[in-house]
């Protein structure tokens, strides 16, 4: 199988860009008049503007991101949850929708259960969580795996044109949780794993260049 | 004064740096990792991070803490190490951190520490310089924000004669004015980050060996950096 990289892989302190017409994005410093990467990742550039997309690292927690995480502890006034960021996150009381029970609030998420949120703000005090939204709250089944948050964009695709082709083509339901948690629920276990294996396929390669194609011919090959 | 050519113990040039070999992705369970070596000394660095401070009371709320774990196998030299944290071993990690902390930009990840667990899995000398070389790959490949990598030579002065690249018997030397030992790191821009110094060494002499060591950290830094370009090519 030939692999092509259309964009270049750039490392920290390599000089991306001399001159003044260029802008330094995300990624990227000014040094002087030149602009190197602060970075190990991809080179991106559009319309002036210089990005290093990183092909690793830990998650960082963005308002309005769709998580996935783990009940951790249980408070007077909420849930801590491990979102696999460097903090916990912490999912309060009044976030939950009305119509659950509240007479114990162990009986609402236990230890270890694993929850979809969606995060309401970043403070320096923390992360706030909240399940009040459709599709959102308590994972009951399905199988969750994890990927390099990194990777993540390129699982959902360009206007989540990846993700669809695999619910398409696979008939399962898949949240992408923008922490690398990916949950899957399908109509059987084998669905479920057929997708397992697609995703890491997609991660693994996720700086090739018409790799929709090939996830499309992975199916094929599979499906026989 | 005579001008019979310096004979190294294991024949190489003075200036010659042994086969460097670098390599990431070697711990798969670590956010970022790498293996360095020189000749048959072999660092391997694994970086965990940013994550939570432990314990909490070391937590730096203005900025992100470095924090470095040198160790030596105890199979990595004929004498058994006992196994465990030693004075050396401490020193060591101390002096990584210092060659490491200036070229990195975590103020963005305050209460939050990277961990690097430097490992010597086989030691020949100038076991320091490799683990900085690799802890510096290590923190790129874990996608770290850094100004640039660092790279690290060992310069010795055996007898008289100024050597790049250390290695066991030159730093054991004792004919003559003995060895010296002089590990330097340097940014890629020639920017000193860490310089040690065991031995007598004169004014002059320390000036070259720091030229000798501006160019063969080049040297290294070609190696590092293109352990990290081809490393998506598998």
């Amino acid at each position: 199988m030939k692999e092509k990289i259309e964009r270049e892989v750039v490392i920290p302190g390599e000089v991306l860009a001399k001159g003044e017409e260029y802008l330094p994005g995300e990624g990227t410093m000014k040094k002087g008049k030149e602009i190197i990467s602060i970075r190990y990742g991809l080179l991106e550039e559009s319309n002036k503007l210089i990005k290093v997309i990183p092909l690793s690292g830990v998650y960082e927690p963005r308002r309005g991101n769709v998580v996935i995480g783990k009940v951790e502890d249980i408070t007077y006034y909420g849930w801590v949850i491990d979102i696999d960021a460097p903090e916990n996150a912490f999912l309060p009381l009044q976030e939950v929708p009305k119509h659950l029970p509240k007479t114990n609030i162990g009986d609402i998420l236990d230890i270890g259960d694993m929850i979809i949120a969606k995060i309401n703000g970043v403070t320096k005090r923390g992360i706030d969580l909240t399940i009040k939204m459709r599709g959102l709250g308590k994972i009951e089944e399905g199988i969750i795996m994890k990927i390099n948050p990194s990777r993540v964009p390129r699982v959902i695709g360009k206007e989540g044109s990846m993700i669809n082709l695999i619910k398409r083509e696979s008939g399962c339901n898949i949240i992408v949780g923008q922490n690398g948690l990916i949950w899957i629920k399908g109509k059987s276990v084998e669905d479920e794993l057929l997708v397992k294996k697609i995703i890491n396929f997609i991660a693994e390669r996720s700086f090739v260049n018409g790799l929709t194609e090939e996830v499309e011919n992975f199916f094929k090959s599979e499906r026989k | 004064m005579e001008t019979k050519k310096f004979k190294r113990v294991d024949g190489r040039e003075p200036e010659e740096i042994r086969e460097m070999r670098a390599e990431v992705g070697v711990v798969p369970n670590a956010d970022g990792s790498a293996l360095f070596a020189f000749g048959d000394t072999i660092a391997i660095a694994a970086v965990y991070g940013p994550r939570k401070m432990h314990p909490q009371h070391e937590k730096d709320p203005e900025e992100g803490t470095l924090r470095c774990n040198y160790n030596m196998i105890s199979f990595s030299v004929a004498e058994r190490v006992k196994p465990g944290v030693s004075r050396r071993s401490l020193e060591i990690s101390k002096i990584t951190e210092w060659a490491l902390r200036p070229v990195l930009l975590i103020k963005k990840y305050p209460n939050m520490v990277i961990d690097v667990y430097i490992n010597i899995i086989q030691a020949n000398a100038s076991t320091r310089c490799a683990g900085i070389n690799a802890a510096a790959l290590a923190l790129a490949h874990a996608g770290i924000p850094m100004k640039g990598l660092v790279s690290s030579i060992s310069i010795g002065k055996i007898d008289k004669q100024l050597v790049v690249d250390v290695i066991k018997e030159e730093e054991d030397w004792e004919e003559g004015e003995g060895a010296t030992d002089i590990p330097i790191t340097m940014t890629q821009d020639g920017e000193i980050t860490h310089i040690q110094l065991d031995g007598k060494i004169s004014k002059e002499d320390l000036k070259k060996a720091l030229e000798l060591a501006r160019k063969a950290t080049q040297k290294v830094y070609e190696v590092q950096k293109k352990a990290l370009k081809e490393s998506l090519r598998g």
